[in-house]
């Protein structure tokens, strides 16, 4: 009879679906269509940002074909001047620029730019905010209000503004932008992807973002500060530190990763902004803000295919994240779903 | 006692909140606001003070001797301290900074390093273009996005709705620089429709001198529609570039906020005892829908001011955006620095006014 009493309960327990937070999101987010939008976009722009230099290999420094200065996609030539020009019909889906480099490979490569750009800006401010917000919402008093104080204040900038101020002040030849950079400069394959200027735009932007993972943080933190499972950790005497790691920063996970999808997507364009602006990466590397300041000066003479793809580009990655962040704020948080 | 119908925020009275909460409220936040507009200041003096590169050798130049740069720098006060003379030679708050806040606070912003004009006459002429920008913006958002939401929302399930909710997503994804961009070579080059930049054509822009900056206006008050109607045609493209953002967010806002109050039980008594489909939806309906769409529209105006920059830059519109830039690529301390915090302080005091005018509409909100 105990054997019996003992075994039933635990045979309903594993009859149950086995259920975890996680994978309950991820049906949620495979089941939701923009989610499931969102999620095969990113997939596939992060594959072709790994894998384009291994596939198409580019060298924008040696990139140059006067022959074909500006012109327009190849499949909308016409056969005399395709065979004139010596193109085929694929061969420049996108068009020329104005040195003649095939936009189509260009607008490819800029990519894995974006993308690492997008990464390591939001890494960057999910890192430092979260630290900041925790900090905020765990220690209280003065400290806290110092921390929002400052928050408040970096919230009140048009973030766009204040990105300039910071890339401005962070180029030159001896700031500490530009000494992290040249430490850096022996990681591998960084070169490849990053300018000093594009650089000090991505922790510009990085920076900017900061109070809004800091708010996030520190809301979940005085949420759960009080709550009885910290309570009792404190009682058995469980560090401080412990607790804020392993007790409570787990608990904020979930709405720092929508907000960082969603953040990767304004970094994006922000990264582009500061780059159409001539703050960001320099030509001749193809990322697509630069490559839209390129463009400026050809609009009005009617190149229109010179501007369009780099912001399609543009465009469909953010929108990817945007729809992916969606996706998951839905999936990790049913209560907000309207 | 008194403080108690406050904190609750809740008042029972027909005529919104009393008046003595709305205005305790009112002093509460205009006294938060100086520690912000310091901090602001205090921030971009900071971080502008970091910018490599001595102004003083800008301005005159490779070939100057040591002599003049010295005395530039004098006259620029770039030769003092940063925030506190501890030398023992000056006062201990002759310093940069404080030399910095003082001006602000008499609304002396400096000389522009470049020009040697006054930033402040400058600022006064750049900031009408904006407004009539951002405000022309505003305007085409609030009106276009209000009325694609309310149609989504009344026709929910149909292509309408569908295209509403695609164009809300695009809408928040597109750089506007890229619009403008689009736009210029569709409306300026292609069909010729619109000018491509500037806010006059130079037959119109010759020796005018605008009465309120904002031409379109000026036009119509000086009795000449040729040049408001010019104005207008510059003005159209960039303020509907500028508006896309903000316009996808209000139509999404205004959706959903009309779905939630159709489904109210008032909606369906006012229904139910007869009343017709169009006072339904415009009296009981969008009025109480409202009050969150104007909330946003109010809270728009941030973007839109960062907007604005990467919009004047594309149409070459003379705002304050496009002079920041230059000051920024010229090294203009004094106008990067007046220019930034203008645009913070505005942005900073119109939030502070859409919170307390909520507060005026919606007596629910609490005051805390």
């Amino acid at each position: 009879m105990a054997t019996a009493t003992q075994t039933a309960p635990r045979r309903i327990e594993t009859e149950r679906p086995q259920r975890s937070l996680w994978g309950d999101a991820w049906r949620r987010l495979i089941g939701s269509s923009a989610g499931r939008v969102g999620l095969v976009m990113s997939v596939l722009l992060i594959l072709l940002a790994l894998l384009i230099q291994v596939v198409m290999p580019y060298n924008p420094a040696r990139d140059r074909n006067l022959r074909l200065r500006l012109q327009p996609p190849s499949m909308l030539m016409d056969e005399t001047t395709r065979t004139r020009l010596k193109v085929d019909t694929w061969s420049q889906p996108f068009g020329t620029d104005e040195l003649g480099r095939n936009l189509f490979v260009r607008v490819l490569h800029g990519a894995p730019i974006s993308l690492t750009v997008g990464i390591f800006s939001v890494a960057f401010a999910v890192v430092f905010g979260s630290l900041l917000g925790m900090v905020a919402g765990y220690v209280g008093g003065w400290i806290d209000n110092v921390a929002v104080g400052i928050m408040d204040i970096m919230l009140a900038f048009p973030s766009i503004l204040l990105a300039i101020a910071i890339t401005t002040a962070a180029s030159g030849p001896d700031t500490l932008s530009t000494r992290i950079f040249n430490a850096l400069a022996g990681v591998p394959g960084l070169g490849r992807v990053l300018d000093q200027q594009l650089f000090n735009a991505m922790i510009a932007v990085g920076i900017v973002e900061i109070p809004i993972f800091g708010r996030i943080t520190r809301a979940t933190v005085i949420a759960l500060r009080n709550q009885e499972f910290v309570t009792a950790a404190r009682a058995t005497g469980v560090s401080g530190n412990r607790i804020l790691f392993r007790h409570i920063l787990p608990n904020s996970l979930a709405p720092l990763l929508v907000q960082a999808t969603l953040t990767m997507a304004t970094a994006i364009i922000s990264v582009a902004a500061l780059g159409f602006l001539g703050l960001g990466a320099q030509p001749p590397r193809p990322e697509w803000g630069t490559m839209l300041a390129g463009a400026r000066d050809y609009v009005t003479q009617g190149k229109w295919w010179y501007p369009a793809f780099p912001g399609l580009a543009i465009i469909i990655t953010v929108l990817a994240f945007n729809l992916l962040g969606d996706g998951l704020r839905d999936a990790l948080d049913p209560r907000l779903k309207k | 006692m008194k403080g108690e119908g406050c904190r609750l925020g809740w008042h029972p009275s027909p005529f919104g909140p009393p008046v003595l909460c709305m205005v305790r409220y009112t002093i509460r936040r205009l006294l938060a606001l100086i520690p912000v507009l310091f901090g602001i200041s205090f921030l971009i003096f900071t971080v502008l003070r970091l910018i490599p590169g001595d102004p003083a050798l800008a301005m005159l130049g490779e070939r100057a001797t040591p002599q003049q740069l010295a005395q530039i720098r004098a006259q620029l006060g770039l030769d003092k301290k940063l925030f506190f003379d501890f030398s023992g030679e000056r006062n201990v708050f002759d310093t940069q900074y404080f030399g910095f806040m003082r001006q602000l606070l008499t609304g002396d912003l400096g000389t522009s390093i470049v020009r040697r004009t006054s930033v402040r006459i400058e600022l006064g002429q750049r900031f009408p273009a904006t407004l009539e920008l951002t405000l022309a913006a505003l305007l085409i958002a609030a009106i276009v996005g209000m009325a694609i939401g309310m149609i989504a929302a009344l026709r929910r399930g149909s292509a309408v709705d569908a295209g509403s909710t695609i164009f809300a997503l695009i809408g928040v994804s597109i750089p506007i620089f890229w619009l403008g961009l689009m736009m210029q070579y569709l409306f300026a080059v292609n069909l010729g429709w619109l000018p491509v930049s500037q806010r006059l054509d130079t037959q119109f822009s010759r020796g005018f001198q605008g009465v309120t900056g904002l031409y379109v206006l000026d036009g119509l008050l000086l009795g000449r529609p040729d040049l408001a109607w010019n104005a207008l045609k510059h003005l159209l493209m960039p303020a509907i570039a500028l508006a896309t953002v903000p316009m996808a967010i209000i139509a999404r806002m205004t959706r959903s906020a009309m779905l939630e109050v159709l489904s109210q039980d008032y909606v369906r008594t006012a229904k139910a005892k007869g009343l017709r489909n169009r006072v339904v939806i415009t009296r009981h309906a969008l009025r109480n829908a409202l009050l969150p769409v104007v909330t946003i529209i109010g809270l728009q105006l941030g973007g839109l001011l960062s907007g604005a920059i990467l919009t004047e830059t594309v149409f070459s519109w003379p705002g304050i955006g496009t002079w920041i830039y230059a000051g920024v690529q010229g090294r203009d301390y004094p106008i990067v620095q007046s220019g930034i915090i203008f645009v913070a302080f505005v942005f900073v005091i119109v939030n502070l006014l859409v919170d307390l005018s909520y507060a005026f509409l919606d007596p629910r909100i609490q005051h805390r």
